[in-house]
């Protein structure tokens, strides 16, 4: 380490600036009960047992590091895939869900919302309520409902009861709104198993350390693979940022890697179709966190764009807005058209169908720059199953 | 004084608060309602800031919320508003909105603003107590705006001390664990979280809101604090009607008549 970046969260949930807990009186009960206990609770030694075990035996964890040859003999270095995709549920969501779902039982809470956007929050929030037979809400807006309807129907399947978020863009941004409305109505039995680094304080730091096992891995697989345990730089899209923040998470303080962020710039960051937040957004509160959010002059929230439902959300977790405000992470945007081309050469490289999501980071190759002997390591976070209905469309548009 | 120092000088029963989200049904409704609330009787009026991801709030009032952004609302144009209604009446204004609006607004901007308006109080909800001390407190006293807090049943009697302390108007009491908008009789589990907040003896005056939506409701709110706060159901008494004033009105009547 050449210099103490010292990036970590304070008491009240700050990165910096941007973080904290706007929330209504309503919510306080719950989210401070969740500050207060939350550290302590994922420390004892009974709950890291019990997350650990189930990470290994249920989720299939650890997941490969994988030197993927022909994607690094084309773009001339050294690229390492963290198969998240490998994972029970496909994707690396549901670190975070066994995570949360072992506290609310701790809490005694018999009830669980969740928010979706491409579904695999749902189904992993779905899962690990059949796990431990508790009821399962997930709300979704209604345009992803429709666009991911393969992981709406894996929810339906194991048991969870999916309601449409009707209001704004019928996105993520309003599934959320949703959520957090159902527990102000239901404050005492329900637990929240929000599902990315975004939200009132404790969430953020709460999902980024179920998420840091992605990087705690790491370290010990590049180390095994190349005989240092940090890469030069590691790749992750960025919607809200959960996969980001655990791929990220063992590295934040050590300045010799690079964390580049991939957003989702929809139809171009300037088309006025897109979620590029880092470009596009100005500080404000969304979801209760002051961060960094699309909004107008007079602090409405825009409705964003992507073909991704995952990256479809107008703002970013303050952890990644401090990352990006204070340069220790680079942003890039990948529009709709180059991620559905890096999904396509993706599968046909390396023999792996990525997440829409996924396929954006994927892309983001195209514009680094980087060494021979350099090692990329890029967050493969979920695989393209449920997006099969977009890449077919994309494979009959080329004519294939 | 501020006005609603005032108010709560002279009357300390039955006190209606009217919310309404400005810009609906009309961009222009916001003079005619404010006038009509004054005329039939109102003794405060909540005017609602339209916010495009109004959290703490129910369906009634968000597409009230999305239809008066369609309308053109924005907040240069509700102050413009404001300051003309106050050539009318002199009935105490507290804006209602979110935190992200006084923000971009610049907060010691907003609060000048707002005063110089005609605004008497504030009700931000997502501007919690911590982060309220931290940013927003020297400015609101600095400059007479007084900001209201809300209470809820699970609301601990020691952060309930706290909200007392940081108050400056009056305490917003949320009549039950909800978003607004829902109706129906006032249960006996919430009378009894009332008489525990009434025992308290809190020093600001108490305001009994979500849930108040009739007559009924509203006499029975009163009986244990010095008011009631009714909105989602105006806002449905304003669907589709031809004449907002008489619409207006004809609502205020229907809910203070019957206390004689």
């Amino acid at each position: 380490m050449t210099k103490n970046l010292n990036i970590d969260v304070d008491e009240r949930g700050y990165y910096g600036r941007f973080g904290g807990a706007y929330i209504p009186e309503m919510l306080h009960p719950n989210i401070e009960e969740l500050r207060l206990k939350y550290r302590k609770m994922t420390a004892d030694p009974e709950f890291k047992k019990e997350f650990d075990a189930l990470l290994k035996d249920y989720v299939g964890r650890p997941s490969p590091l994988y030197f993927a040859k022909r994607l690094s003999a084309h773009y001339g270095t050294n690229i390492y895939l963290k198969r998240e995709d490998l994972n029970h549920t496909g994707a690396h969501k549901i670190n975070n869900t066994i995570g949360q779902i072992l506290v609310a039982q701790r809490l005694g809470k018999k009830r669980i919302i969740a928010e979706t956007g491409a579904g695999q929050h749902g189904v992993a929030t779905a899962t690990v309520c059949a796990l431990v037979g508790v009821e399962c809400i997930v709300y979704m807006g209604e345009v992803d409902i429709a666009r991911q309807a393969p992981n709406v129907a894996r929810m339906r399947m194991l048991g969870a009861e999916v309601r449409p978020a009707l209001s704004g863009s019928r996105t993520l941004k309003d599934a959320t709104n949703e959520a957090i409305r159902d527990w102000i109505n239901n404050p005492e039995d329900t637990h929240y198993i929000i599902g990315s680094v975004v939200g009132p304080h404790p969430y953020p730091d709460m999902v980024a350390r179920f998420q840091s096992v992605i990087s705690e891995e790491m370290k010990w697989q590049l180390q095994e693979k190349i005989g240092r345990d940090y890469p030069d730089a590691i790749v992750a899209c960025v919607g809200g940022g959960s996969n980001a923040a655990g791929a990220f998470y063992h590295y934040l303080n050590d300045d010799r890697v690079r964390l580049v962020a991939v957003e989702a710039a929809g139809l171009g960051v300037d088309s006025g179709e897109s979620a590029a937040t880092s470009v596009l957004g100005t500080e404000g509160i969304i979801h209760g966190a002051r961060t960094l959010l699309m909004q107008t002059d007079d602090g409405q929230v825009i409705e964003p764009y992507s073909i991704s439902a995952g990256l479809d959300y107008p703002g970013i977790g303050p952890l990644h807005a401090f990352l990006i405000d204070s340069k220790r992470a680079e942003a890039i945007s990948v529009t709709d058209d180059d991620a559905l081309a890096a999904a396509l050469f993706t599968a046909r490289t390396e023999g792996i169908i990525p997440a829409l999501e996924t396929a954006h980071a994927f892309s983001a190759l195209d514009q680094m720059d980087y060494g021979p002997d350099d090692v990329i390591v890029v967050c493969l976070s979920g695989r393209g199953d449920k997006d099969l209905a977009a890449f077919t469309t994309y494979l009959n548009q080329l004519g294939e | 004084m501020n006005r609603l120092s005032k108010l709560f000088k002279e009357n300390t029963k039955n006190l209606l608060n009217v919310y309404f989200t400005a810009g609906y049904p009309n961009l222009d409704s916001t003079v005619t309602i404010i006038q009509n609330l004054a005329e039939a009787g109102a003794n405060l009026i909540e005017v609602g800031m339209p916010y495009s991801d109004p959290m703490a709030d129910g369906e009634t009032i968000q597409q009230s919320s999305m239809k008066a952004l369609q309308n053109g609302m924005t907040l240069d144009t509700l102050f413009a508003q404001l300051t003309e209604a106050r050539q009318y009446t002199e009935i105490p204004l507290v804006l209602m909105g979110y935190y992200n609006q006084v923000m971009q607004y610049g907060p010691e901007k907003f609060v000048k603003t707002a005063k110089a308006a005609g605004v008497d109080g504030l009700i931000l909800p997502d501007l919690p107590v911590f982060e309220y001390e931290q940013e927003f407190r020297a400015i609101a006293e600095a400059n007479d705006m007084q900001v209201t807090f809300l209470i809820t049943p699970q609301t601990s009697d020691d952060r309930i001390a706290k909200i007392g302390q940081l108050s400056t108007g009056f305490i917003y009491v949320v009549s039950s664990s909800s978003i607004t908008g829902k109706s129906g009789d006032i249960t006996e589990g919430q009378k009894a979280y009332f008489a525990r907040i009434d025992a308290l003896d809190l020093q600001q005056p108490k305001l009994i809101g979500f849930g108040i939506s009739d007559a009924k409701s509203f006499r029975t709110a009163c009986e244990y604090a010095n008011g009631a706060i009714i909105g989602s159901a105006f806002i449905r008494a304003l669907k589709d009607v031809d004449d907002v004033g008489a619409a207006t009105r004809s609502f205020v009547e229907g809910i203070l008549e019957p206390v004689g």
